[in-house]
């Protein structure tokens, strides 16, 4: 009836019933405060069911910023034990769980923190940027969410209920194979990155036929903000490497629950395809969480330089440059697995020519600046920040993309440092910079300024504190992933600095929290009445703040780049138009939530062995695709008349302020 | 005036962090820039060329940042403001040309290094070679010295000088081999051979591990490498090879059981080909499912 699933598998040890009852205890602290102030049926109908991009934007990064937190307190586990686990003293973690933790915190980090981040953002302003009411499949767009939803529950699902994989976050064999991790936790490893996966796919789908087919009369190619460029790259990226992790994962899949022999080290399976396999998909992904926060910076620079943005066709040159190379320099991620010199050195030096066009942005970003009137908003303070430590982090990068030197460098906590250098340095402080830039927008109100920078300011530090520790580590002779090592190592005092850092990391996501609850509380201060704060250069800024659920009451026409700007310096925006003609929106429905749901369910069957739930699960998926799909009303009209009752509302509001 | 004190601030706190930043690199061993071996050596001097390489891009870039953040600051009315100044073909010529010669040389020096320092390229040397054969266990070293007929756990006596041919396998999940000091890593996986080929140019012992993740006991994977004087080396192999400890392939069975209790010992009389029956134990199709390598394990099939 269970499959595998015993009581056995609740046991768990102090700290994990500590996470649990966190987690559990906010749940049932959020059912209580839903029912108490009456909000069940806003919830389903406002945010549940929801279509509309920006509703569901929203929700992809509340999920981010809860996994965060979930994400970093891993890493706190992670400091302590490396900090204290020396000589005879073993720490807080045993080897195993320190295995699941970092295990969790890469999975975590990577799917469910920063490709949340960067779905939500590219939910929120891609159709604004470029003139649409919508995505192109709304109802798609819904289910990539619900799956998005039900891979995050399955790996927090694993702290109560089993175990987590031990294996890595991205789990080589024969190690994940049944012979050496005969437990659940490779299996919620791959299930939860499974269906997450396949909702990415479709996003990637969704955007690039929204970027393509959507925009509005006058938007070419050409004149798109460099954010919707950088989100065509990268979700050009995900179309094609996220079929290659879904067939990998199905592969193994295969392997653990039915004994087959893709990847083990016997019976003719070989590991070394796997990893290939899972990088041909992995560095890929890197480009995939990068390329936004480029555009995002983009968008940044040219809007707080009060200026054009510098080379923007070699901008576009060069984000379609990393798209093309970011598939070429899959091996450089295991030049130590013994391939030849010829097949190490053209990677290692395809690996270098990408940091041609990368330099290149970073040129053009500094000389968009220069000759500017530069406002050091927090999201400016970001992009600084950002320079500092990817350049930092490119130049180890390039290190390492030298074979005989990553011989010396590979896997060591040094490797560590450099891609936590790209990922927080690039991705992360990119993608804060544009929570801030882009908040007022959807909320009406600016954040903090103050908290904002006291947030920057210990990321930096903490950042700084954190990680160079482990860059002088790597050459030391420390390998990644030690749940313990001798005192004669002399490791000790630099884990220490480093716990350290991630303690003022810690403070800064408080100052950020802080910033959020403040803001809210002060919202009628820092109040956005113009739908335009930062005085920017596109389209989104060109409806009032928070937008309506319409994007546009009339279709923008577009007459060049930097459209908004255009439309402010031509005075443009004060006509208003005569008649405001019917809108046609998509209508809500629950069917993506429960797609999800049965997803949730059918990846927890599986992962147990309960086949029955298999069955149910999937035929009940395969069921509620067909009458979807028979379903024809799935659109409302909003009549002309209500649209200019808002749009008058939100004019007055404008002109008042 | 509250500026100024902060710079200082600044600036006495960096001196301060620099200082215990020295003191601490004096005390203890940063192996990857302290190399004893020809490769090692050779792979320090590549390190500093490409961060000299690098630093012609990087450090102009961070003077360019400060210079133009700090001119072209809002505040700064005095500035020059064109705001729709958006191309200059001179300067855009420029920061393509400049990267692209960087990485033009770095590739060639990329490409020639690649070649020379190939793991798998035989180390030239007047002295004959010493052939060592490493299987990474669950969860320790085992070292086959087959001409010697001698072996040994987590430890690993070389003679100074000479070239060191190492071929490695595993029985156990993947593994990584790596002695900083005298080269760099190569994984060990299991049913194949990898190479290293090393030499240790000074007497002394220089710390070895695993570098991939590889189960519960991968952090305890550590050996000492101790390099010796070629007449230490042969006093060592005979006093081995009169060991009370052999090894055939059943000891060697019961050896390759997961263990988190590893020590050091020394084995006579090894079995000639115990190597080759190591990796083909995976090849061959009769063999148990890696049955051997968890205990009480359920396969489920």
């Amino acid at each position: 009836m269970l499959g595998k699933l015993t009581l056995d598998a609740l046991k768990h040890d102090e700290i994990v019933m500590f996470g649990v009852f966190t987690m559990v205890g906010a749940g049932v602290l959020a059912i209580i405060l839903l029912t108490y102030f009456k909000k069940w049926k806003w919830l389903w109908k406002e945010w549940i069911t929801s279509l509309d991009p920006k509703k569901i934007g929203v929700m992809y990064i509340l999920v981010a910023l809860l996994m965060l937190f979930k994400g970093i307190f891993d890493t706190g586990l992670l400091r302590v034990q490396q900090a204290t686990s020396v000589g005879s003293s073993q720490g807080i973690l045993s080897a195993d769980h320190f295995q699941q933790v970092f295990s969790a915190h890469g999975t975590i980090m990577i799917f469910f923190v920063a490709m949340g981040l960067m779905f939500g953002l590219i939910n929120l302003v891609v159709p604004l940027q470029i003139g649409a009411r919508d995505v192109a499949f709304p109802f798609l767009n819904s289910i990539s969410f619900w799956l998005f939803f039900a891979g995050m529950m399955l790996v927090n699902i694993s702290l109560a209920i089993g175990e987590f994989s031990a294996a890595g976050w991205l789990a080589y064999p024969p190690l994940s194979e049944l012979a050496y991790s005969p437990g659940v936790g490779v299996d919620y490893w791959i299930w939860s990155l499974q269906i997450a996966g396949i909702g990415s796919l479709l996003s990637g789908v969704n955007f690039i036929t929204t970027i393509l087919r959507m925009r509005c009369p006058g938007m070419k190619l050409m004149r798109m903000p460099l954010f919707c460029w950088s989100v065509l790259g990268s979700m050009t990226l995900v179309v094609f490497a996220f079929p290659i992790l879904t067939v990998t994962l199905a592969l193994l899949a295969l392997d653990r629950t039915f004994g087959m022999h893709f990847f083990t080290s016997t019976f003719g399976g070989n590991p070394m395809m796997y990893v290939n396999l899972i990088w041909a998909w992995g560095h890929p992904e890197v480009y995939i969480l990068i390329l936004p926060a480029f555009g995002v910076f983009s968008e940044i620079v040219a809007t707080f330089s009060k200026k054009r943005l510098f080379g923007y066709k070699y901008m576009v040159y060069a984000i379609i440059a990393i798209t093309i190379l970011s598939y070429l320099v899959w091996l450089h991620h295991f030049f130590t697995m013994g391939a030849g010199s010829n097949v190490n050195s053209f990677f290692g030096i395809m690996t270098m020519i990408i940091a041609i066009p990368t330099g290149v942005k970073v040129f053009n970003w500094l000389f968009t600046m220069y000759r500017g009137r530069v406002w050091f908003a927090t999201p400016m303070l970001w992009f600084l920040g950002f320079v500092f430590t990817f350049t930092i982090g490119g130049v180890t990068g390039v290190l390492m993309a030298v074979p005989p030197i990553d011989f010396q460098l590979h896997n060591s906590l040094f490797l560590v440092a450099h891609f936590h250098n790209m990922v927080i340095g690039g991705v992360v402080f990119g993608y804060l910079a544009a929570l801030t830039y882009w908040f007022p927008k959807f909320f009406g109100f600016r954040l903090n300024e103050t908290l904002g920078k006291y947030s920057f300011w210990f990321w930096i530090f903490g950042f700084a504190f954190a990680f160079l520790p482990l860059y002088a580590l790597g050459i030391m002779g420390a390998t990644r992933r030690l749940n313990h090592y001798d005192a004669s190592q002399g490791w000790q005092q630099l884990f220490i600095v480093a716990a350290f850092g991630v303690l003022l990391i810690m403070i800064g996501i408080g100052f950020m929290v802080l910033q959020y609850i403040v803001s809210i509380i002060q919202r009628k201060k820092n109040i956005d009445n113009t739908g335009d704060p930062w005085d920017a250069r596109n389209l989104e800024w060109s409806t009032a703040s928070p937008v309506p659920f319409y994007n546009f009451a009339k279709t923008p026409i577009v007459r060049g780049r930097n459209a908004w700007w255009e439309m402010k310096q031509s005075k443009i925006r004060f006509d208003a138009p005569i008649e405001y003609d019917k809108i046609v929106l998509p209508k809500n429905t629950p069917f993506g939530f429960y797609i999800g749901m049965l997803a949730l369910f059918f990846g927890f069957a599986v992962i147990w062995h309960i086949l029955w739930l298999v069955i149910v699960c999937f035929l009940a998926i395969i069921s509620l695709i067909v009458i979807r799909s028979n379903n024809d009303d799935t659109e409302y009209v909003v009549p002309g008349k209500v649209i200019e009752k808002i749009e008058k509302a939100n004019r007055f509001k404008a002109q008042a302020s | 005036m509250r500026t100024k004190i902060r710079v200082a601030l600044a600036f006495v706190i960096a001196v301060i962090l620099f200082v215990l930043f020295y003191r601490f690199t004096q005390q203890y061993n940063f192996a990857v820039l302290e190399p004893q071996g020809t490769i090692a050596s050779e792979e320090r001097r590549l390190i500093f060329a490409t961060v000299l390489l690098s630093l012609v891009i990087v450090l102009p870039v961070f003077a360019l940042t400060i210079y133009i953040a700090w001119t072209y600051r809002q505040g700064n009315t005095k500035a020059k403001y064109s705001p729709h100044w958006d191309h200059n073909s001179k300067l855009e010529f420029a920061w393509w040309a400049v990267p692209i010669v960087i990485i033009t040389v770095l590739a060639t020096i990329t490409w020639q290094y690649t070649h020379a320092l190939d793991p798998y390229r035989p180390l030239v040397s007047s002295k004959k070679p010493l052939t060592v054969q490493v299987v990474a266990l669950q969860w320790q070293w085992l070292f086959i010295y087959p001409d010697q007929k001698i072996a040994s756990t987590n430890l690993m006596e070389i003679p100074v000088g000479r070239p060191i041919n190492l071929q490695i396998t595993s029985d156990a999940p993947m593994n990584s081999i790596w002695i900083p000091q005298l080269s760099g890593q190569i994984y060990a996986m299991s049913g194949m051979t990898t190479k290293l080929h090393i030499n240790a140019n000074h007497p002394g012992v220089y710390k070895g591990s695993s570098a991939n993740l590889s189960g519960e006991g991968f952090a305890n994977m550590k050996f000492n490498v101790v390099a010796v004087k070629d007449s230490d080396f042969n006093k060592w192999v005979k006093t081995a090879s009169s060991s009370k400890s052999t090894l055939d392939f059943n000891k060697y069975t019961a050896l390759a059981k997961p263990t988190l209790d590893t020590k050091v010992t020394v084995y006579s009389k090894v079995e000639p080909g115990l190597y080759d029956q190591v990796i083909m134990k995976y090849m061959s199709p009769a063999s148990s499912d890696q049955g051997y390598s968890m205990e009480g394990m359920n396969h489920a099939r």
